[in-house]
């Protein structure tokens, strides 16, 4: 009985990971960086849906929409100021960029309103209920949910709408995509609009079911996250979400034996053994520089 | 071979540079010191990892310097606070010491917010002989060294470790009547790691048994794993030591796993945040060891609190507030007796501090430069801590 | 022949020069602790950013895990010291040798990755080093080590020049050119016969070993070393030296080891700003002058054009 609830505890944590995962693998799948700010961004919407919640008296719904909106914003003005111009320089220049950015949003926070821990106010009712013997939490049943919803909606998005097929062309050749009369600054754009709002949903979840948020709160869900996407192929949103899985099931198969300390090595251990034997993750095809 | 040789050249004479610019610096910069002030440097985490509780001690310091001003000073000397962050870093912690001390002269020294960091100091405040007071600084090792020498000028003004640890290992077998306990300590913290085996050592002599010795890393979110993991082990009680960003989760967690023994912790736990993190309910049935109690009815501490809330815009004083401001009065009371700004004449001076009131408690210095006071038990009542019994070392 | 040897040795003499007048200033105390603290650790950053720069600037290997490689010489040398009772010149080669040691065994499997994924994997390598450091009891697990002050400005100030003169020769010689014939383009190298992978673990071993180096200096300055000394932050510090500098420009490198230390330790007076200029002053550079302050080219290169002609190691887009 102990691993089954273990195993549900897995899961939970594995769906925080995918939701963040998400907004990851899109922004990696069209523009190939490692948005370092993603995490930032996530930490903003935390923020966004705890002051409408605890000060505008906001309820969870109107407050994941407004999060999502102003998250959306954000992405596209960071975007817009920072990595547009990077765009043809080197992958280290737009890296350390993306580095940059996230440690100005982080002080920048800290500067406004201090280090120190925020609470989350209750605004969903948790129940725990009995399933077979294990404790599930009524939440984590939602962010459950929400994951797998949001990865349904995306997949529709990326496949089936003309955004998405502009996202898989420019992804695939910018310069082609651009010849072909696609616009491909407002689909990068539109790529970081929908990447960072699914960070900011994924901000006010996180606050709800963790209750404890602060400046700094993005930097280790962001490394997990980018694990995750990296796991399960990266630029493929199926596999974000079962990378976020695996993940978080891990992490806790980890801890049960006893090894807690090591939850956040085994982590990175995954990701290098990844990186190594199959860097294109468990969804990804394998394929080769050309000349 | 040329090139190199070039190069070599340029980087000497840039250290060169650095170097003439550092020295025109110098002038300037050290005429500071004596007069009509005292000079007082602080060493804090501001940020960084642990800003947090550094921010914390440097409000209680402030509040109480601006305090001792408008009283009209020590000795009628205006009290000069010079602030350095040390990042929550002990590179840069040696660093800012060496600065506080070589460069502004100060008369002593506040800081660090947490053990490592005033470890990082603690040589250098010998060598210049420069008193180093540590508001929260509960390892040991602040004032004795891992050798067991006596660090001459590391003082401190919150008790240590073990002492916490120890009186939660008797609160539990005396007044609770527990047998069988679980450790859940903070690995990223000699702070928890040190209560966590004093708790133990002391537990186990009682004829108690530790039945789950489970760990967690600072800055961990999810902690179901591991609370399953004591869960299955069925203990009667949970010693917690850590802070209280990551308790508040923690008894969260625990209580919506129907984990419902009593929990207990130290003084990491005292934070409002922490009620506002766990929830009032879960937190029925936790006790925590404390320097001292916000709500404690003492003139002393109410006279604190008020004056806290005036300053800061009505927030409440958690214990690194307390502490801080503490360890300014206690610095003061040594400064007067001393009658002077010579170091080692402060240091004298705080060895036979005897019996002064602060707010967290009355407090004698013991041989080893730690203070001896009493810790306070409170129980959390739907969100509000109620004092539970005071135990005297 | 004779002459460059010449000027080589001159060049050495006058180092000399400088460190024998800094020496003399320091035990006159006309240049107190605090500023020879200061030199000290400006000297640990330039190696720390030197090593950095062979693997980053020269190779053109991306690694952002450099404070793994620190840590590791730090721990090491300070068991030398303290647990074994070696003598402390001892104690820095050891740190030295397990950190390139470390380097290998991290350097074989994930050089074989590129760009990105090199990077994260590096940072990945350092954080299970830091956390390999946290669960050992024997090191302090993380209240860390307390260690004795050694590191004085003789002993920075040698290794430092053996750094230099190290990475500046191995750079000008074959295997150098080799490394920067990868950083240009990897596969034309590999068509040209070149191993790749031989030069890519070299130039990381080397660059390793001198970060252990440097950590042998650090955790002898500092007093105590502990885990969270080492985390990503810290090797984000060593990246933006490199960068800041040039990719690809040693002199930029030191300079802005130089730089960013003097203004780090400055700003110390503006707890609450200095993080917020530090990232907008990276942000700003990677915007605006993405090459870094000196690209490619060295600071020789700025007087001594008219002088002498010759075949230069960087690529010429910075210029």
């Amino acid at each position: 009985m102990e691993w089954l609830q273990q195993l549900f505890n897995g899961i939970s944590l594995g769906s925080i990971y995918a939701l963040i995962a998400l907004g990851y693998t899109m922004v990696y799948g069209i523009i190939k960086l490692i948005n370092f700010v993603h995490g930032e961004v996530f930490m903003i919407g935390s923020f966004t849906g705890f002051y409408a919640i605890a000060f505008w008296g906001l309820g969870f719904f109107p407050s994941l929409v407004l999060s999502m909106t102003v998250c959306a914003v954000f992405g596209v003005v960071i975007e817009r100021v920072a990595y547009k111009r990077l765009r043809n320089s080197t992958r280290i220049a737009a890296l350390i960029t993306a580095i940059g950015v996230s440690l100005f949003i982080q002080y920048v926070v800290i500067y406004i309103r201090g280090a120190q821990p925020e609470a989350y106010p209750n605004v969903l009712p948790n129940r725990t209920l009995d399933i077979f013997g294990i404790q599930i939490s009524s939440q984590s049943l939602l962010i459950l949910l929400v994951s797998v919803v949001l990865m349904i909606i995306l997949q529709f998005i990326v496949h089936r709408t003309k955004i998405g097929k502009a996202m898989r062309a420019v992804s695939f050749d910018p310069d082609a995509a651009k010849l072909m009369g696609i616009n491909v600054n407002n689909t990068i754009s539109a790529t970081f609009a929908i990447g960072s709002a699914l960070a900011g949903a994924a901000g006010v979840i996180f606050g709800v079911y963790y209750t404890k948020i602060d400046p700094l709160m993005g930097i280790i869900p962001g490394l997990k996250a980018f694990i995750a996407a990296v796991l399960g192929g990266i630029g493929i949103i199926p596999g974000a979400v079962v990378g976020g899985f695996v993940l978080g099931i891990v992490e806790t198969v980890v801890s049960a034996f006893g090894f807690s300390l090591w939850r956040d090595a085994a982590a990175f251990i995954i990701l290098i053994l990844i990186l190594i034997f199959r860097p294109s993750g468990i969804f990804g095809k394998n394929s080769k520089e050309k000349v | 071979m040329r090139k190199s040789v070039i190069k070599i050249l340029f980087t000497a004479s840039l250290l060169g540079m650095v170097l003439a610019a550092c020295g025109s610096g110098d002038s300037g910069a050290t005429s500071d010191g004596g007069g009509d002030t005292i000079h007082i440097g602080v060493n804090m985490e501001l940020s960084g990892a642990v800003a947090s509780y550094g921010q914390s001690d440097t409000e209680g310091i402030e509040l109480a310097v601006e305090e001792i001003n408008e009283a009209g000073g020590i000795d009628g000397k205006q009290v000069k606070v010079t602030k350095v962050d040390n990042k929550s870093d002990a590179a840069e912690a040696t660093n800012a010491a060496i600065k506080l001390t070589s460069q502004d002269k100060v008369t002593a020294i506040i800081g660090a917010a947490t053990s490592g960091n005033t470890v990082a100091q603690a040589q250098i405040a010998n060598d210049t002989e420069t008193v180093l007071l540590s508001p929260s600084g509960t390892s040991p090792n602040v004032t004795i060294t891992d050798d067991g020498t006596l660090n001459e000028f590391v003082f401190r003004t919150s008790y240590i470790d073990p002492f916490q640890g120890t009186v939660a290992a008797n609160f539990a077998i005396d007044d609770l009547g527990i047998k069988n306990a679980a450790i859940l300590a903070d690995n990223a913290s000699d702070y928890a790691k040190g209560l966590g085996s004093a708790f133990k050592e002391t537990f186990e002599a009682a004829g108690g048994t530790v039945v789950s010795e489970e760990a967690y890393v600072a800055k961990d979110t999810d902690f179901r794993s591991t609370l399953t993991r004591i869960q299955s082990a069925n203990p009667e009680f949970i010693f917690i030591p850590g802070y209280y960003e990551e308790v508040g989760l923690i008894i969260k967690q625990a209580r919506e796993m129907g984990i419902d023994v009593p929990l207990m912790g130290a003084d990491g736990w005292d934070s409002p945040t922490l009620v506002e993190l766990a929830g009032a309910e879960a937190l029925n049935n936790t006790f925590i060891t404390n320097h001292y109690s916000s709500e404690d009815p003492d003139e002393t501490i109410q006279n604190f609190v008020t004056k806290f809330k005036e300053k800061y815009d009505g927030a409440s004083p958690n214990a690194f507030h307390a502490l801080g401001y503490d360890s300014v009065y206690l610095l003061a009371d040594a400064i007067e007796r001393a009658g002077s700004t010579e170091s080692t004449a402060i240091k004298d001076a705080l060895e036979e501090t005897k019996e002064i009131k602060l707010v967290s408690g009355v407090v004698t210095i013991d041989e080893d430069h730690n203070p001896i006071k009493s810790a306070t038990i409170l129980e959390y009542v739907d969100g509000k801590q109620v004092f539970k019994t005071k135990i005297n070392p | 022949m004779l002459k460059k040897v010449n000027t080589f040795w001159l060049a050495i003499i006058l180092a000399f020069v400088f460190y024998g007048v800094i020496q003399l200033l320091i035990s006159t105390a006309i240049i107190n602790p605090f500023y020879s603290n200061t030199l000290i650790f400006i000297c640990i950053n330039i190696i720390l950013a030197v090593s950095l720069h062979l693997v980053i600037g020269i190779t053109g290997q991306f690694s952002i895990g450099h404070a793994g490689f620190l840590a590791l010489g730090a721990y090491i040398s300070a068991i030398m010291t303290m647990e074994l009772g070696m003598p402390f010149s001892l104690a820095l080669v050891a740190g030295g040798i397990v950190a390139a040691l470390a380097g290998l065994v991290v350097g074989i499997p994930s050089l074989r990755l590129r760009g990105d994924y090199l990077a994260i994997a590096t940072l990945g390598f350092a954080e299970i080093i830091r956390i390999i450091f946290l669960n050992i009891d024997y090191v302090g697990g993380a209240a860390g080590m307390q260690v004795t002050h050694a590191t004085t400005w003789t002993t920075s100030f040698l290794c430092l020049l053996l750094t230099i003169v190290v990475i500046v020769n191995f750079t000008n010689s074959r295997h150098g050119r080799a490394c920067i014939s990868i950083r240009e383009n990897e596969i034309a190298a590999d068509a040209m016969g070149i191993n790749t992978t031989y030069y890519k673990v070299t130039a990381f071993v080397i660059g390793s070993f001198f970060a252990g180096i440097a950590g042998g200096l650090y955790a002898h300055n500092f007093y105590i070393i502990q885990p969270v000394n080492f985390g990503f932050l810290k090797s984000f510090d060593i990246l933006i030296f490199v960068v800041l500098g040039g990719l690809g420009s040693l002199s930029g490198a030191v300079i802005s080891a130089i730089l960013l230390t003097v203004v780090s330790t400055f700003l110390q007076e503006l707890p609450e700003t200095r993080m917020i200029i530090y990232s907008l002053v990276l942000v700003m550079v990677m915007l605006y002058r993405p090459q870094g302050l000196m690209g490619t080219r060295e600071i020789t290169d700025y007087f001594g054009k008219w002088k002498w002609k010759r075949i230069k190691g960087g690529n010429q887009y910075g210029g």
